[in-house]
């Protein structure tokens, strides 16, 4: 079978902030039309991580390449910008070129929130009128809206209710699959990197300690992993309860 | 005593650092937004709705400012005087006081107060929900789409709102020498025509521009660096004011001398 070529690449790379090593080496690679999930705790470095790749922090050291600049984002609390509309939010890029045609840019983000299962109303909402779930919406309507090659999701359903939650998931694999795109994922929610991910790769400790699919994170005998996807306080992974 | 020396020496040391790391940071923030006015894209609606948000809604407060500002100079220039029988001076002293000193600095100070906090506020708000990092991914740079209108906009509209304020501010010492003085209406008027040169107006003005710039650049700056949440954005708002409104007293020394050198 042919190798798929490789969209996403971190190599060794790490990062410290002051005297805390946040990364200390990390290294990924992730395939064209692919859905990579990092799972890890609470301050592993899958926020830096991901920082790193979007260009908003610069490793100390080793090398992160992307084979297009075409990208789209899912920020954890959606980041949209409060002073637009939503379907200003949504066709932000387009409304940025030079004669931008706003007929054209409302049209299609009508178009894309009705992809992310949004009426045509909401279209002319601020977002400080939208619940938890229909912010996620406009968000990925957003993330989606340039057609990108790859798609960040930085923890997706944090936040949201169970069921909300899994029609995110749903939207996410959809979408993703839809536009042929690279996709990856950081969460914490296990529910959520099941459903969405082909592979799913665990931070720890500033460093990738195990890789594999679905299937296999079942089977695993990392212990580390182990520990996480039962949710068990018991076992190597310590959680740090007092500050340094 | 040794050990308590150390710490003072430690403390000091702190300070000093801390001190020229944040005026670094100050200076190449101000560097990037000077290479960025001149280079494409140039968003020039942002920066017409900054304009009328900075330039029109400052209007009342700057107008109330300087109305009352010229009463006052024109009470207390009567009272110094009328003990020399010079009450004619009071409609220079009005014009020169207002012109060159009171319009730009009271209104530098009340811009600070309004536009410099909320842009502190507002900036800082979209730095600790991700959407400064959000505009990042969306292939657009954030010092040119939030920061350069809005220093554009300040630098632009402060000498306007200063123009206005001179014409309101030799209102009030108008109104305060012909209702409460008895000045001769024609009389006071001509003589505040006959003192005025292009040199007052012209000074403050260019404080005014100068004063702008302060207060966008330090109002954004703070904003822009702001983290930790709500206390973070409450913080870079005080610091806006309190710095910008240091820097314009600081400023308006040192352009005095520079106009005004005896």
């Amino acid at each position: 079978m042919k190798e798929k070529k490789v969209r996403i690449s971190l190599s060794h790379v790490a990062k410290a902030f002051g005297k805390k090593q946040v990364l200390k080496d990390v290294s990924l690679d992730v395939h064209e039309g692919e859905s990579v999930v990092i799972i890890g705790g609470s301050g592993t470095g899958k926020s830096v991580t991901l920082k790193c790749l979007l260009g908003l922090i610069t490793p100390d050291r080793g090398s992160i390449s992307m084979t297009t600049d075409n990208i789209g984002m899912l920020f954890q609390g959606a980041a949209l910008f409060d002073s637009l509309s939503v379907w200003e939010n949504v066709s932000f890029v387009m409304l940025q070129k030079k004669h931008a045609d706003r007929d054209a840019a409302k049209k299609l983000a009508i178009q894309k929130l009705a992809q992310v299962g949004l009426p045509a109303e909401v279209a002319d909402a601020y977002p400080a009128d939208l619940s938890g779930g229909m912010k996620k919406r406009v968000g990925l309507a957003r993330a989606i809206a340039t057609n990108p090659e790859i798609i960040f999701f930085d923890e997706p359903t944090t936040g949201l209710d169970p069921i909300m939650s899994d029609v995110i998931n749903d939207l996410i694999v959809d979408c993703v699959k839809k536009l042929g795109a690279t996709a990856l994922t950081i969460t914490h929610d296990m529910n959520s990197a099941r459903k969405i991910a082909d592979r799913i790769a665990m931070l720890y400790n500033g460093e990738i300690i195990w890789v594999g699919t679905v299937a296999e994170l079942d089977k695993t005998t990392n212990p580390y992993v182990r520990q996480f996807v039962a949710g068990s306080a018991k076992g190597p992974i310590k959680m740090e309860v007092k500050a340094e | 005593m040794f050990e308590k020396f150390l710490s003072f020496v430690n403390t000091l040391g702190r300070f000093v650092i801390g001190f020229f790391r944040a005026s670094g940071d100050l200076i190449l923030f101000t560097a990037q937004i000077l290479l960025y006015v001149f280079k494409a894209p140039f968003y020039i609606n942002e920066t017409i709705r900054m304009s009328i948000e900075i330039g029109f809604y400052s209007l009342p407060v700057v107008a109330l400012t300087t109305i009352f500002s010229g009463m006052v100079i024109a009470i207390q220039t009567y009272e110094a005087v009328s003990k020399f029988s010079a009450e004619g001076a009071v409609s220079m002293v009005v014009l020169v006081a207002v012109t060159r000193e009171l319009a730009p600095v009271m209104a530098a100070l009340m811009v600070a107060g309004r536009i410099g906090a909320a842009m502190a506020a507002e900036i800082g708000t979209m730095r600790v929900t991700e959407q400064i990092d959000a505009l990042s991914t969306l292939r657009t740079n954030p010092v040119q789409y939030l920061i350069v209108p809005r220093v554009v906009a300040g630098t632009l509209m402060m000498p306007l709102l200063v123009l206005i304020g001179d014409a309101i501010g030799v209102c009030g010492g108008y109104l305060v020498g012909v209702t409460k003085m008895d000045f001769n209406a024609t009389t006071y008027l001509i003589n505040t025509w006959n003192t005025l040169k292009a040199m007052d107006i012209v000074s403050g003005m260019t404080k005014a521009a100068v004063f702008g710039f302060i207060i966008t650049v330090l109002g954004c700056y703070h904003g822009f660096k702001s983290q930790g949440g709500a206390q973070g954005v409450g913080q870079a708002t005080t610091n806006a004011v309190v710095s910008s409104s240091i820097l314009i007293l600081i400023f308006n020394y040192l352009l005095t001398e520079l106009f005004f050198k005896m």
